[in-house]
């Protein structure tokens, strides 16, 4: 916890305890927190993982464990929009490939990876169930489907991070 | 209570709002409203209609006209000739004008057969009085206060009902060996992980019609004296979570969940467990050790669930379809439900469609049907004009058929259809891509529990590279056979057991496809990258 300042630990175990408070002070709770964590967070960090394994007294492996084990929680910064490809078969028949190079040449990531700038993390994942409308992709809660090559610079265009407030 | 002489139901599913249709539904009150119809015209949403190819789509009641392919610029149009005038707008109207819902039980076999799906579409998911109107939960009054808990497994067992979720093991017996299990807790866990590619017809249910899966748990948790359920859906489906969680909270406010249900003296009660991105945890045990918090890891079986499940208690793991089949058998009988489908296949099934199909969607049909009827007849066969080529049944854990597979019969006598996925692919795509890309996702899913099943997929992975990059050789094929059956006889779960599956049903299917790209270095189909230096792929 050397990275840490100690007002942001404070601050953290504080949202930790309410988190869990709130959920219930049970192991089997533990994925409800770590979504909880996330939602508040952002990420669910290794100072709130050895707080909630304090917290519900179990070990800090066994949170770790779980936490890594699921490609919802992330356990590292992501970028504030996060996008998703699906690459299982349904969408990578229609096509997934070619929407993997547009999204890599729009924003000059490979899936895996965080723009500098922190705006963007690009991931590929399995089904999202969208198969009937393939290719599909997930920006944050955001779905878009039936995906073409050409599609792709406008639907990313609002994602951009701004110079004002507005919105350029 | 208001009195509306015509209602427009919105097709709001996934698919149709991100082509637009909470613009559709925004313009078209405004449209209503701005032409004084709005006390007699009401706009409800509703979950989606099954006409994924023909989103936004909407459906004019009473007269049951439905438009497909709506934008914002048709509504004016749709308001000023239908509502205003009484004339329908030909050019918009779905099919010559057959509506796509609500198809008499009965019909004609190669026709849909809506049982489960019957309110997709027709009612307002968020209203419960919409679902009692249309006989909701008269299957749970009925068990409660005409049938004891042993009725209601004969009941069960008689109709023949199979689980849905892919594995198809006998619902009534599973719930009679929970009823029968020692122990004074006992839970209901509904399976809604729908994770496996190409499946969305669980979505369909839980976002048109969740309370017919509620209604399904009760009427298990007062067979098998269960206390508690959970609904297990996956973090990917959010409007799912919502949608669930309101009927939840709706339903237990009315006294059909908690305590003394209906005055019956049952106690039980649901709660939503969201998901958070594992595949793995469609398997019952995986999912179970995911509900107690820990990494979602399978369980060595036996003891199987019914028995000792969730903390250990007896506990009924049923899929979606199966639990919302429940209270239909319940309201009609097993009779009624055991004369639909095939001798060992009961009931319907819901099938979805994707891939090169004209209209990938959700369509239910009695088994026994046969896979050119859903892909030709309701799916639209193949879309821009191409020749089909094969099929992956159930998805990736399935088997890949080809053209002389579509006129048998979708039971489980004849094809599978595993949990209803029916991945399809004209004569461009390339099979040796579609299994490597199937390779490629139980590489990624694989829990890396055990060793079959986490080194075989990144073998499989490995082989299957090469063969895409030019440099397979004929004796990979034998490698990569033995290989998949290794895992299927040694994996400790059916992620590893099914993860050969597709690949080992394709060999003799496709053998050609397989040799000109191990012999002849070449893709029939123009796919994959043949080019590549060996030296540099199998280094």
């Amino acid at each position: 916890m050397e990275s840490c300042n100690s007002n942001c630990c404070v601050q953290c175990d504080a949202e930790v305890v309410a988190i869990v408070d709130k959920c219930g002070r049970t192991e089997c709770n533990l994925i409800p927190i770590l979504h909880q964590l996330q939602r508040s967070m952002g990420y669910v960090s290794n100072e709130a993982m050895e707080k909630v394994a304090a917290e519900l007294g179990i070990s800090v492996a066994q949170v770790h464990g779980t936490a890594t084990f699921y490609s919802l929680i992330y356990t590292k910064p992501h970028g504030k929009n996060v996008i998703r490809l699906c690459d299982s078969p349904p969408c990578h028949l229609q096509g997934s490939g070619a929407i993997r190079d547009a999204i890599t040449k729009a924003i000059g990531i490979e899936p895996g990876e965080t723009t500098s700038d922190g705006n963007f993390t690009f991931e590929t994942v399995s089904c999202m169930g969208l198969c009937g409308v393939a290719p599909a992709i997930m920006i944050n809660d955001d779905v878009y489907g039936n995906l073409t090559v050409d599609a792709i610079p406008s639907i990313l265009e609002k994602y951009f991070a701004c110079c004002c407030k507005e919105g350029c | 209570m208001a009195f509306y002489r015509a209602h427009i139901l919105v097709d709001s599913g996934t698919a149709a709002v991100l082509k637009g249709a909470n613009a559709v539904r925004n313009t078209l009150i405004e449209e209503i409203k701005s032409r004084g119809l709005d006390k007699e015209i009401k706009v409800v949403e509703t979950g989606a209609l099954g006409l994924a190819g023909a989103v936004p789509a909407i459906v004019v009641y009473p007269e049951g006209v439905t438009y497909a392919n709506v934008t914002v610029e048709d509504v004016p149009e749709i308001v000023e000739e239908h509502l205003l005038k009484g004339r329908r707008v030909q050019r918009l109207v779905y099919k010559d004008d057959t509506p796509a819902v609500v198809k008499a039980a009965g019909s004609a076999r190669s026709a849909e057969m809506r049982v489960v799906l019957k309110n997709i579409g027709v009612i307002d998911p968020t209203s419960i009085d919409e679902y009692i109107a249309m006989s909701g939960y008269e299957a749970l009054a009925k068990a409660l206060t005409a049938m004891t808990p042993e009725d209601v497994i004969a009941e069960m067992k008689a109709s023949g009902l199979n689980g849905r979720g892919g594995a198809g093991f006998p619902t009534g017996l599973k719930w009679e060996f929970t009823a029968k299990a020692d122990g004074d807790i006992k839970y209901i866990v509904c399976n809604a992980d729908e994770g496996e590619p190409g499946n969305f017809k669980d979505r369909l249910i839980m976002e048109g019609d969740p309370h017919q899966i509620i209604e399904g748990m009760v009427i298990a948790a007062y067979a098998t004296g269960a206390q508690k359920g959970f609904i297990y859906i996956r973090g990917e489906y959010q409007q799912s979570v919502a949608n669930t969680e309101r009927a939840i909270d709706v339903a237990r406010e009315m006294g059909l969940l908690g305590c003394d249900i209906m005055g019956s003296g049952l106690n039980f009660d649901i709660e939503v467990f969201k998901g958070a991105g594992a595949y793995i945890c469609g398997e019952e045990t995986a999912l179970l050790a995911s509900i107690e918090g820990f990494r979602g890891e399978s369980r060595v079986k036996p003891p199987y669930p019914p028995t000792h499940g969730l903390f250990g208690k007896p506990t009924v793991i049923n899929n979606v379809e199966t639990l919302a089949n429940v209270p239909h058998i319940i309201v009609n009988g097993a009779q009624w439900y055991s004369e639909i489908g095939t001798a060992r296949s009961k009931g319907t099934k819901i099938f979805s469609p994707c891939g090169d199909v004209q209209y990938p969607g959700v369509y239910e049909v009695p088994f026994g049907s046969t896979l050119r009827e859903v892909i030709f007849g309701m799916a639209g066969g193949i879309k821009s004009g191409k020749k089909f080529k094969a099929v992956l049944m159930g998805g990736p854990s399935g088997v890949l058929v080809g053209e002389d597979a579509l006129d048998r019969r979708l039971c489980s006598e004849d094809l599978n259809p595993g949990a209803g996925a029916l991945i399809v692919l004209d004569e461009t795509k390339c099979v040796v891509d579609l299994i490597r890309n199937c390779a490629q996702f139980f590489l990624h899913e694989s829990c890396g529990q055990c060793t079959p099943c986490r080194e075989g997929t990144k073998r499989m992975v490995e082989l299957f590279d090469w063969w895409a990059a030019g440099s397979g050789s004929e004796q990979d094929l034998m490698l990569a056979d033995q290989l998949a059956t290794t895992m299927a006889l040694t994996s400790r779960c059916g992620l590893g057991q099914f993860a050969g599956v597709a690949f080992k049903s394709s060999i003799s299917l496709f053998e050609d496809e397989y040799l000109a790209h191990l012999a002849d270095k070449s893709c029939p189909a123009g796919v994959c990258d043949m080019d590549k230096v060996e030296e540099e792929v199998r280094a």
